[in-house]
């Protein structure tokens, strides 16, 4: 049970990341890789707000700014200059920003691992074991963003201006929609989504180092393509599947040394059997 | 007969790699024999040529396959560790130093290879990006592995009592000679150009007859081969074998070298693959601890500027203007060759020299409407249709 809770988290987190992966990729066509190292620079601005001792919300905020700030800014930097570029060259951009990123986050914090604490470490007895209050958090917080994501996309008309954008970006074009604005959105909320998962990654993990964006980065990316990348039902359900998995592997001794072989081995067989991942929709290509 | 003649006629364009390499190959040998060659400065070129084999290599997936791995540190890891198991027997059976680690790069080559084969077959079906991911996934999954086997030596790596003396650069530069001379080549054969032609439209080259999956597949272990040769390479230079050593960021760093030389372009690997690497061996590990996030941070520049450079329509007024510098100076340089170029007709057709009757001019020009039975009317339902 008390596996299950914090798989359940865990795969919030990978959910919340996976999210802005899947959307960056349906909108934009293109693989963020950046997207983990959004993240790592989140848990440094909650670091500095909260050794500044600065409270959990303001550092929530912080962070969001900062995520959507550089979120914005590679977009218009490194990212729309190519838009008409081949994928390889968007892809190998994407490889840049992110070691930018890191070597960025090293010049500015040292690559020395630093505790953080965001909550106290209280727990509350639940379900005959006991939770952690930051568990709940992350649980509460990520179903709340889940099913918000979800009306927004599904009931707003920038909602549907994304999803025409996704469709057909050419389509949306030509009936009015703002294609250069809507992907900067798509990516402003990709990374405001990172804000969040850096605040909860954080709580299970209390260390911050330059390199902490890019285990769960892969890790949710692989969460997208196993849910069927583009596919935001499948972001979620592949996330908390991961998560899971993840946590019942690393708690047993016998497979914990090869959690991350396991989780990537899944990718492959998912590759493998269904291409399109669980929830994802097999398209034609034409010329 | 002109064919033939053409043929056999020298080019720069097609040797000039090997004339390089066999070039600073025998300078090293002359140094060394005659005693000027330090050990450090061996050490040096032997990991300027593993950095050539990894270069070029992965050069033949992202430049001229248009896939992007990010696992070839992985193939590197494959490639030393089984390298390392193989000279660590076989130097208890046969006494030659040369043809224990000959016998370790090809079993090491092809053990990376079947790891290739073994990755590539479920993935290269799929899109470019996915690739990525699973390549950089196998990169960690071979990592983790190594590093909790006992027979490989577990965090500690795997010990290598019989390293190969200085002379393995000698073995590097023969094995990066062979390396540009099968890529090369293989680029200039009937393969090569159906491994080009998937890079430049895949469902064109699928129309044309080309067996996409499989070109992919052979790019792909080939790439992986001579991956797992420089992972022997290293394997016999450095012990004890950690892989640490080959992590994600030094499968970037391959990458760097790759786009900083120009994708799709051998000579440009091999050039920045030395330049890197000497930079890297020279001045980074004399600096301090510091200097290594310098390092990543101008790596992560390199990528990004090049890429824009090459891609960006911003960037397009300021390259072709070092492009134009560039031709002046190679006119200034080879006045002869250059008035020839400028002798030879150019490679389109020039339509307009053309004698005939017909006005080309007006013939390629949109104006001309050409006569329907039905043009009349359209238009003017296309006109009802706005007015309404």
């Amino acid at each position: 049970m008390d596996t299950l809770i914090l798989g359940l988290c865990y795969g919030g987190i990978y959910a919340l990341i996976a999210l802005g992966y899947t959307m960056v990729y349906g909108i934009a066509k293109m693989l963020n890789f950046a997207h983990g190292d959004i993240i790592m620079a989140g848990a440094y601005a909650i670091f500095v707000v909260l050794s500044a001792q600065g409270h959990v919300i303001l550092a929530l905020l912080a962070a969001i700014v900062v995520c959507t700030a550089l979120g914005l800014l590679s977009e218009r930097l490194a990212y729309r200059p190519l838009r008409s570029a081949s994928p390889l060259a968007v892809l190998i951009t994407a490889i840049g920003v992110s070691y930018l990123l890191q070597s960025l986050a090293q010049i500015f914090f040292d690559s020395q691992k630093r505790p953080v604490t965001v909550l106290p470490p209280e727990s509350v007895p639940m379900f005959g074991t006991t939770v952690s209050v930051a568990s709940l958090w992350t649980l509460a917080l990520c179903t709340v963003i889940m099913v918000v994501l979800t009306l927004f996309i599904k009931k707003t008309r920038v909602g549907c201006a994304m999803l025409a954008v996704s469709e057909d970006r050419g389509a949306a074009q030509l009936m009015g929609i703002n294609v250069n604005f809507i992907i900067a959105l798509t990516f402003a909320i990709g990374s405001a989504l990172a804000a969040f998962a850096s605040l909860f990654y954080l709580m299970q993990t209390s260390v911050v180092e330059p390199t902490l964006g890019a285990m769960p980065g892969i890790k949710a990316f692989t969460a997208a393509v196993i849910g069927g990348i583009g596919s935001i039902p499948g972001a979620m359900v592949g996330g908390i599947l991961l998560g899971v998995i993840e946590t019942f592997s690393s708690s047993s001794p016998a497979l914990s040394p090869y959690t991350t072989a396991i989780e990537f081995g899944l990718l492959i067989v998912i590759l493998l059997v269904r291409p399109v991942g669980l929830f994802g929709k097999k398209r034609r290509e034409k010329v | 007969m002109t064919v033939t003649a053409e043929k056999k006629k020298f080019r720069l364009k097609y040797y000039g790699n090997y004339l390089l390499l066999a070039a600073v190959l025998l300078l090293l040998i002359v140094l060394d024999v005659s005693g000027v060659l330090k050990r450090s400065s061996a050490l040096t070129f032997t990991r300027i040529g593993y950095s050539i084999i990894l270069a070029v290599s992965l050069n033949l997936v992202v430049g001229f396959l248009g896939e992007l791995s990010l696992g070839h540190a992985g193939f590197m890891c494959v490639g030393a560790y089984v390298g390392c198991l193989t000279s660590n027997y076989l130097y208890t059976v046969i006494d030659s130093p040369v043809i224990v680690v000959l016998l370790a790069l090809a079993v090491g080559g092809v053990a990376a290879a079947l790891f290739g084969l073994l990755i590539g077959l479920p993935t290269l079906r799929l899109k470019g990006d996915y690739l990525a991911i699973v390549t950089l996934a196998f990169g960690e999954i071979i990592r983790t592995v190594c590093r909790n086997q006992e027979f490989l030596g577990g965090a500690m790596g795997l010990d290598n009592p019989n390293k190969y003396g200085k002379e393995l650069y000698i073995i590097a530069f023969l094995a990066a000679l062979v390396t540009v001379a099968v890529i090369q080549n293989l680029m200039r054969s009937k393969h090569g150009r159906a491994i080009q032609a998937i890079r430049d439209n895949e469902i064109a080259a699928r129309a044309m007859g080309v067996n996409v999956t499989y070109y992919k597949l052979v790019g792909f272990v080939i790439a992986a081969f001579f991956a797992g040769i420089a992972g022997v390479i290293y394997g016999q230079q450095v012990s004890p074998i950690s892989s640490n050593a080959f992590d994600y960021n030094y499968s970037i760093d391959i990458l760097v070298m790759v786009v900083l030389g120009g994708m799709g372009n051998i000579t440009g690997s091999i050039i920045a693959a030395s330049l890197l690497t000497y930079i890297d061996v020279t001045l980074v590990s004399q600096l301090s601890g510091n200097a290594v996030m310098y390092k990543s941070l101008i790596y992560a520049l390199i990528l990004i500027f090049m890429i824009l450079w090459n891609n960006a329509p911003f960037m397009l007024p300021a390259r072709d203007w070092v492009r134009g510098k560039f031709t002046d100076l190679r006119r200034a340089l080879f006045r002869r060759r250059a008035a020839e170029s400028e002798g030879e007709p150019p490679a389109t057709a020039a339509w307009d020299k053309i004698p005939t009757k017909i006005p080309m001019d007006a013939l390629l020009s949109t104006d001309i409407v050409p006569e329907r039975s039905h043009g009349g009317e359209r238009k003017e339902d296309e006109n009802e249709s706005m007015g309404s």
